[in-house]
């Protein structure tokens, strides 16, 4: 079957990457069609997860959106991945084909600001609605930037980010 | 004409910090809107400033009801990251401790579901055995409610023999414990009325929602992580998955009472079969060395330091692994960039993604309906907020 998915999605895939499940990462503009073809021509209907990832290091700084797909009748798992730069924060919703995406989308945007376009109610989930950054993202420390008593360079390390 | 009630965040009928705005005509729901994130601590954010060792007290508070599986899920997916392959009795050891979770958990959520249509007392009749549980956590581990139980490798001692004379007793109070708590509720009339057809979900529209766990079950999927995909050799155990057809209340009632007898045979299974052998694999970079040693052994001291201070090497990566909690798939995605804390770990929690059906599964239905579907979901609001 993953034979198959790589043959038909030939023209989506940027990268296919050795992991624990098969992984491909394919461009932001195929994720719908993609995962449209997969849940009714391969049956993959179950999502697992979905969540968001950040590359600050990147160049450009990007952006990352998770898919993880179950397709229960023949117990195969993909991951698809799919990633825009942070200054251009849109992705396409999966609400459409999987009601589970609808919270999995408001947390990812809630945590990342990634934008889920056509999500029926893209709003803040876990944090408070009047939160203005969005604290996943690498940039945002864990803890207020005024507290010296946890500075990581008196035990001899380096700052970690 | 129709009201606006404003149900929770703590009001003592929804079991945990939930507040729904429902919109009712007469006793009959026209309309719910959930909020949630009440008690939101930032896991995943916590998790990426943390060694790998220290993030297991974090998974503690996902479901505080069965919370060695989430330590034991968090452990497997750390040696698979890593290529740690774990002795035999390892496995063996984690299917008796994540099966009595597994027992606490249900035996919680069907209580209180007993105790919301009115039988308080066959939540008397059960909930005495999750002490018994504690204190079997507590011979393996010192810890009772959030255990923090194992560690990255196996565990950190083996079972002693108060353990095994607890777990016997256990095995042999819980059974008639759950004799009769069922003969209180399974066939009660009253009881019946109240559960079936409350609350039910078709088994494709659960599938929609990502349900999994008895609540999936309940609905006549027979997925299960255990037999799907089995860790810590499930594959060796005989046991049934229940499913119902309805997928509501009742049907998740049975489903978990089902579940709990299976769990009991998967232990009597475990405890016969136990095999012989080390109760930690040979990764002396991640398991923490014996304390004398640490005195006297110079490597010893080295292995114990550069654990302690998070300075061992992990290999760049991603995994994703699940195990089958109280509530459904527990998943851990964890991407390591070779640093000493994860790159990033996002956690699969059931709670959430089964309570974003919760409006759709109580719309049309009366408002007593809805507590009743709000305890036989089992949402754990630890798991539902990370």
């Amino acid at each position: 079957m993953i034979e198959q998915f790589q043959a038909t999605f030939s023209d989506h895939i940027i990268a296919v990457e050795a992991s624990d499940m098969p992984t491909f990462v394919i461009r932001k503009e195929s994720v719908l069609p993609v995962l449209t073809q997969l849940f009714k021509e391969f049956k993959v209907q179950f999502l697992t997860d979905l969540c968001g990832i950040h590359y600050p290091d990147a160049t450009p700084p990007m952006l990352g959106v998770v898919y993880h797909l179950h397709a229960l009748t023949t117990n195969t798992r993909i991951r698809i991945k799919a990633f825009t730069p942070v200054s251009e924060p849109h992705f396409p919703s999966v609400v459409s084909l999987f009601s589970a995406a609808n919270w999995m989308e408001r947390e990812t945007y809630d945590f990342f600001g990634i934008i889920f376009d056509g999500h029926p109610n893209l709003k803040r989930i876990l944090n408070e609605d009047g939160m203005t950054y969005f604290p996943m993202r690498k940039e945002y420390p864990l803890e207020e930037g005024t507290r010296t008593d946890k500075d990581d360079a008196q035990f001899g390390r380096e700052k970690i980010t | 004409m129709s009201v606006t009630l404003n149900l929770g965040p703590t009001h003592p009928a929804t079991h945990g910090v939930f507040q729904n705005i429902i919109e009712i005509d007469g006793e009959t729901i026209l309309s719910a809107d959930s909020t949630i994130g009440y008690i939101h601590r930032a896991f995943e954010k916590l998790a990426e400033h943390r060694p790998y060792y220290q993030i297991t007290p974090i998974t503690d508070r996902l479901n505080y009801c069965s919370s060695p599986i989430n330590n034991l899920g968090w452990h497997m997916t750390v040696e698979k990251l890593l290529g740690v392959t774990v002795p035999k009795r390892v496995d063996y050891m984690r299917v008796i401790i994540m099966e009595l979770a597994r027992i606490s958990d249900h035996l919680i959520c069907n209580s209180i579901l007993g105790v919301d249509t009115g039988a308080f007392s066959g939540f008397l009749y059960l909930f005495q055995h999750r002490e018994k549980i504690y204190e079997i956590y507590e011979e393996v581990c010192g810890a009772r409610l959030t255990t923090n139980i194992g560690r990255i490798g196996g565990f950190e001692r083996d079972f002693n023999d108060t353990f095994y004379i607890k777990i016997n007793e256990f095995l042999d109070e819980f059974s008639e414990a759950l004799t009769e708590f069922e003969s209180l509720l399974t066939r009660n009339r009253i009881f019946m009325d109240r559960t079936i057809g409350a609350g039910g979900i078709s088994a494709e529209r659960a599938l929609n929602y990502g349900f999994t766990g008895p609540n999936l079950r309940a609905a006549g999927v027979d997925y299960d992580v255990r037999v799907m995909n089995p860790y810590s050799s499930y594959e060796d155990f005989e046991f049934e998955i229940p499913v119902g057809t309805n997928g509501d209340c009742y049907d998740r009632y049975m489903v978990r009472n089902v579940e709990m007898w299976q769990s009991i045979s998967i232990i009597k299974q475990a405890l016969a079969k136990m095999p012989e052998g080390p109760y930690h694999a040979d990764v002396p970079e991640f398991y923490l060395p014996p304390k004398q040693d640490v005195y006297q052994y110079m490597e010893a001291l080295i292995y114990h330091f550069k654990i302690v201070m998070g300075e061992i090497p992990v290999p760049v990566g991603e995994v994703y692994h699940s195990v089958e909690g109280g509530n459904g798939e527990v998943g851990f995605y964890l991407v390591s960039d070779g640093g000493r804390s994860p790159f990033r770990l996002h956690f699969r929690r059931p709670s959430f993604i089964n309570y974003q059906a919760y409006p759709e599964l109580i719309v049309g239905g009366l408002l007593s309906d809805a507590i009743l579907t709000l305890s036989s979901l089992n949402i754990i609001a630890g798991e539902l907020d990370a």
